[in-house]
């Protein structure tokens, strides 16, 4: 039976990576082999610099949509990763463990919410309470809010299971010398899952700079450079959703660039963040 | 300094009683050893003296438990109870910091910051834990990277760098080579002279060698409590006697 059984089962684990493989090199090819063209044709130095996105007139620049999707990704991350970081804490430290299950199970259901709800409410709450400070309401500020609350769950998680990875014996140490359990987290947890954080925060990263359906809701939309949060953005995913419906031409190829250049930001921060780690590592 | 005294005292896990009215006192500079089987109590006992059993949820406890004006079971005051009795643990539990780091955690812990007070702090605890010579020129070296017998004694000097009137020590030895328990033994037989130490132990030896005295448990209560060499020559009970010449546990 294991003669006959061992190679099938083999053979589908190496069907299995190749077709990972298999889409990767295919989505990059799309990108790619469309994107590439529109780039020549626009120019980089324009595509990347330009100010203003006419795909009627065919004037494409992509400036003022990169500012959006870095301020809406920088701000949810320094919203989202200190208060994952807090939560997680609160879960491991002081909520009594009969508790634990269910605000657990609660923040897992908050993962599971699909992103155009996070927009829904977005639309229904935050963004009139924005609007009653400053006009529009639709805007950076709000896709921050939205999707820093999108970015919680996994960093929740992550967090707590570096938290449970801390042993017993080493906080325990530190309470028999006369620290207090909070200062103990402090002092002997949080330098402990360094590494941990660092990984959350690529996966946030990741997800918020590509949300798109709950940004296209909130933020307003247009194409400009942000003066301050309260201003009306259009990201660069936002703006792929909204266009590539009916794009064909050069404007198609210029949405495809648009992914080029998000696949390269995460890239450069996955080997600015393992650079990172690498310097810390070595000390 | 004072002596530890306990009087009537009980613990229960929920409804599982652990100690029973355990009357006892542990003399200031002396090293007490606790002896018994698995399970008897003698760490859980150890763990009240510096009140770690407070991490256990469920726990309740009666009786009276008092050192000199510190009543153990009452105090609100966890981190100033801690800085007089200080823990060390069966396994050797380093901070994953440098040596330095290590060894000034604790009094930074109770405010001290200037950096000539710590250097000196550090080279004192270093120094009663037999480890100043060895480790002297690497005080910035993680203190992961040194060997079990090392980190134990690393530990050691950790919990004196509070100056603790008090050191408890549960199985220090019982993951350590016997190199490293000998040199372990020594230098708890010369901070004895500063400091009160109880020490859990499996190995009758050990007890037999260092102790001043020693306490026997066996289901939750102290059946015998006495000096070292009476106990192992003339044991007053029958149960300590089987124990001893290793009749059971």
């Amino acid at each position: 039976m294991h003669k006959i059984l061992e190679p099938i089962i083999t053979f589908l684990f190496k069907i299995a990576a190749a077709i990972v493989f298999l889409a990767l090199v295919g989505v990059i090819y799309a990108m790619v082999s469309e994107g590439f063209p529109g780039l020549r044709e626009i120019g980089v130095w324009n595509f990347l610099s330009g100010t203003k996105w006419q795909p009627t007139n065919h004037v494409y620049g992509i400036l003022p949509m990169i500012f959006a999707s870095l301020g809406v990704t920088f701000g949810a991350i320094l919203l989202g990763v200190p208060t994952g970081l807090l939560v997680a804490i609160f879960i491991n430290e002081i909520l009594a463990r009969r508790f634990r299950v269910y605000l657990i199970g609660l923040i897992n259901l908050m993962a599971a919410i699909p992103s155009v709800v996070y927009g829904f409410w977005g639309v229904a709450v935050i963004v009139p309470y924005i609007a009653r400070i400053q006009l529009p309401g639709n805007s950076m500020l709000a896709a921050i809010l939205v999707v820093s609350l999108m970015i919680l769950p996994t960093m929740i998680s992550l967090t707590l299971n570096g938290l449970r990875s801390v042993s017993a014996d080493e906080k325990a140490a530190s309470l028999a010398l006369g620290e207090s359990r909070m200062l103990t987290v402090w002092r002997v947890c949080i330098p402990r899952i360094r590494v941990t954080l660092q990984a959350a925060v690529i996966l946030a990263f990741g997800r918020a700079i590509g949300e798109a359906t709950a940004v296209v809701l909130v933020a307003g939309n247009h194409v400009q450079i942000p003066r301050s949060v309260f201003s009306s953005v259009r990201t660069l995913t936002a703006n792929t959703v909204m266009e590539m419906g009916y794009a064909t031409g050069l404007h198609r190829q210029a949405l495809m660039a648009t992914g080029l250049v998000l696949f390269i930001f995460i890239i450069l921060v996955n080997i600015l963040l393992s650079m990172l780690m690498h310097v810390k590592k070595e000390k | 300094m004072a002596d530890i005294v306990a009087t009537n005292f009980n613990l229960f896990y929920g409804d599982f009683q652990a100690l029973k009215d355990i009357n006892m006192t542990l003399k200031e500079r002396q090293l007490t050893a606790f002896i018994g089987p698995s399970g008897c109590g003698k760490s859980t006992f150890l763990r009240s003296i510096n009140r770690m059993n407070d991490l256990i949820e469920n726990v309740k406890i009666t009786g009276s438990l008092i050192m000199g004006d510190l009543n153990i079971i009452e105090t609100n005051k966890l981190s100033v109870l801690r800085k007089r009795v200080g823990m060390v643990f069966q396994k050797p539990n380093p901070f994953s910091m440098s040596i330095y780091n290590n060894v000034a955690y604790g009094p930074r812990t109770h405010g001290i910051r200037q950096r000539a007070v710590l250097d000196e702090l550090v080279e004192k605890s270093l120094r009663s834990a037999a480890l100043w010579d060895e480790l002297k020129d690497n005080l910035h070296k993680s203190a992961l990277s040194l060997s079990g017998g090392q980190q134990q004694r690393l530990c050691i000097a950790r919990s004196l760098a509070v100056e603790p009137d008090v050191l408890l020590l549960d199985e220090p030895t019982s993951a350590l080579d016997p190199v490293s328990t000998a040199k372990i033994e020594e230098l708890l037989e010369e901070i004895k002279t500063e400091h009160t130490i109880v020490m859990v132990t499996h190995n009758m030896q050990q007890a037999a060698r260092i102790s001043d005295r020693v306490a026997f448990f066996l289901s939750g209560e102290l059946i015998e409590m006495g000096d070292t060499y009476q106990i192992f020559s003339q044991p007053q009970k029958e149960k300590t006697s089987d124990y001893i010449t290793g009749r059971f546990g």
